[in-house]
């Protein structure tokens, strides 16, 4: 064993990198249950997501397309779910789960051709001036634009939801259902495009994981992503400032867990795999759910 | 203008039929989906759903049949427990791995004794007890906490999954098994068996699903606590009122399908599985979920779509090795049936008005 091997300075800088697709994924479904919508089918749309991007970025070379594509399949996904549940007013754990289980066998469907593949380069961006900074600069300011885009949806969800009308009917939405189609809002409406951009966010989320983090594409690729963005929604308590905290925290424990195994620390390897899952678990326990929209998975049906 | 209107109670009808037209679309879908891969859809689907029943070689499938349809029975019964009250465990799969480790873990530790009328009781109680304490942890966490048990649940799959990895490589390695990882083969094992006849296809999971179905079936339409389960799920402050502890209602129907998820991964890990390895689970514990919704939740509608579910798995391995259709296609195939089954549900509460707007 020998800990000294572990680089503070690197732990903190691949942190950013492992919290990028939970918090990708965490802060699309953040917006949908704001809707009041809670669409548990996050870890389908994230493997799909992954598949998609994946399979789009070596067909064209390019990994931005790749992103492209799985933002768009991740939407095309969760529009599936917006039309079971809001149109045909269908159980919302019960289809999201569904939602799930196809992400979950169309992954390793479209995937099989691609396993053990290398994903195209995908340089990191290292911001002038203030990636020379000691210290700061190569922990904050040397990623791949992607870890900046996550942080950049993360300040306009924020601003969205707290500055901005829409964002101000989105939240009428999700907490009173009726009292929103009331007052002339379409409810319906408001939710299919929360549900879309959460199914976008979790394709991107996934597609981060197999174009850059792995970069391989491999079956089930996610090992649970898509549930742990769904718990650190409930960490922080559905508002984006707590959802950074949460997604770097986890982040936080999958990369010092990684550290210590390949330290060779006396814990077997997969105790130390467990520990992202016990920690998700505890967190559960500390922040019991409270503030959660009013009328969080609750059907809504406008006709009397 | 189409609209739907509430029914004042679900279509009895519909909740029969729907299933139905849910395969029946499945089916046509399905057929959409092998031919973009390529394959002769008519063809595929009777690969799928005639050649394991009827077709020449049925002799050697039927047992398969027993096999896959057992721990899909029973642990879809366990989940149905829960879903009519709203409780939702989705964690079975983990759940029927510590069954699973439990049991074999028993057994293992006898050998090489033979006492069959000790070891393999104890092991069926250690399999049930394994994926009870299992599902009592989102169980006890939500009663004291208010935590959210499906969350919670699905992380102990995970936890379950690299705790049977640490057990393979370890603990349970076999001390013969020259390396390999793994544990010492429990169907050879005559004392810790859970085959009854394997040329069959017979063996105790098989025995205590049909057991399941009956007690179950009781439950509902004799025993109050069948009742509160239902009340609970349809009406929750009815329920409350009525006196129904919905702690104790939680920890219940947790704890049943807990134990048969455990009894599930016990007698298959003892028996058509053999041994604890890394890959032990195939991931009945999901099916099961799309077996109890496609059942109706209901005891006898489980073991319909059970035995349906197996033949799609079956038929899935028949297709793969004569036609060459991927494996992750049935994946895909029955997840379909699920997305269609919901889809189809909304005829079971609600008729469709078409033209003039009813007057309210």
């Amino acid at each position: 064993m020998d800990l000294s091997s572990i680089n503070p300075l690197l732990l903190l800088a691949s942190l950013m990198v492992a919290a990028t697709p939970i918090l990708l994924a965490a802060t699309g479904e953040l917006v949908v249950e704001r809707a009041g919508v809670l669409n548990l089918g996050v870890e389908g749309m994230m493997i799909s997501g992954s598949v998609l991007g994946f399979v789009a970025a070596i067909s064209t070379g390019s990994p931005w397309l790749g992103f492209l594509v799985a933002a768009l399949g991740g939407a095309g996904m969760a529009l599936v779910f917006g039309i079971l549940t809001q149109f045909f007013l269908s159980n919302q754990v019960a289809t999201g789960l569904a939602l799930t289980l196809f992400g979950l066998g169309l992954a390793s469907l479209l995937g099989q051709g691609y396993l053990g593949v290398k994903a195209p380069p995908f340089p990191d961006w290292h911001i002038p001036l203030l990636s020379d900074i000691p210290v700061l600069g190569p922990i904050v300011f040397q990623h791949d634009p992607i870890v900046y885009l996550g942080l950049a949806i993360v300040a306009g969800v924020w601003w969205f939801l707290s500055k901005t009308r829409a964002g101000l009917v989105l939240r009428a939405v999700g907490e009173n259902h009726e009292a929103a189609h009331g007052l002339g809002y379409h409810v319906v409406r408001t939710r299919l495009l929360a549900i879309m951009f959460g199914g976008a966010c979790a394709g991107l989320g996934g597609a981060y994981l197999s174009i850059v983090r792995v970069p391989t594409y491999a079956d089930g690729l996610t090992a649970g992503a898509g549930w742990i963005a769904l718990a650190i929604v409930v960490f922080a308590s559905w508002k984006p400032g707590r959802l950074l905290l949460g997604a770097y925290l986890f982040g936080g424990v999958t990369v010092l867990q990684l550290n210590l195994q390949a330290a060779g620390v006396a814990i077997p390897v997969e105790y130390l795999s467990m520990s992202p899952y016990i920690a998700t678990i505890l967190v559960l326990v500390i922040m019991s759910a409270s503030g959660a929209p009013g009328s969080l998975g609750k059907t809504f049906h406008a006709a009397r | 203008m189409i609209a739907l209107e509430k029914r004042p109670q679900p279509s009895q009808v519909w909740s029969l039929a729907s299933p139905v037209v849910a395969v029946v679309l499945t089916m046509i879908a399905g057929a959409g989906l092998f031919a973009a891969l390529g394959q002769d859809p008519v063809a595929a689907l009777i690969k799928i759903f005639w050649e394991p029943v009827f077709g020449p070689y049925n002799f050697f499938y039927l047992p398969q049949l027993l096999i896959k349809g057992a721990p899909l029975v029973a642990i879809a019964l366990g989940l149905s427990l829960g879903f009519k009250a709203g409780i939702w465990n989705i964690g079975a799969e983990g759940q029927y791995i510590i069954g699973a480790l439990c049991g074999a873990g028993v057994g293992l530790a006898f050998y090489p004794m033979e006492a069959r009328w000790l070891i393999l009781p104890l092991m069926l109680v250690a399999g049930a007890l394994g994926g009870f304490v299992w599902a009592m942890i989102p169980g006890l966490l939500r009663v004291k906490f208010n935590t959210n048990e499906i969350l919670v649940s699905l992380m102990l799959v995970y936890v379950a999954e690299q705790l049977m990895a640490s057990m393979a490589l370890g603990l349970m390695k076999n001390p013969e098994g020259m390396g390999f990882p793994g544990s010492r083969n429990l169907s050879q094992y005559e004392s810790a068996s859970t085959w009854i006849d394997r040329s069959y296809g017979m063996h105790w999971g098989v025995v205590i699903a049909l057991i399941a179905v009956c007690f179950a079936y009781i439950l509902f339409s004799r025993h109050i606590l069948g009742f509160q389960i239902k009340l609970a799920g349809q009406a929750p402050r009815a329920a409350a009122f009525s006196g129904v502890s919905p702690a104790r209602l939680v920890l219940f129907c947790l704890g049943t399908s807990g134990a048969l998820a455990g009894l599930a991964g016990l007698t298959e890990v003892a028996g058509p599985a053999g041994l604890v390895s890394i890959d032990f689970n195939v991931g009945y514990g999901f099916t099961a979920i799309i077996v109890a919704f496609l059942g109706r939740l209901h005891p006898v509608g489980i073991l319909l779509a059970g035995t349906l579910m197996a033949i799609t798995y079956i038929g899935g391995d028949v297709a793969q090795s004569s036609l060459g259709l991927p494996g992750a296609a049935i994946q895909v195939f029955q997840g379909m049936l699920l997305f269609f089954l919901l889809a189809v549900d909304v005829l079971t509460n609600y008729r469709v008005r078409i033209g003039q707007r009813s007057v309210a």
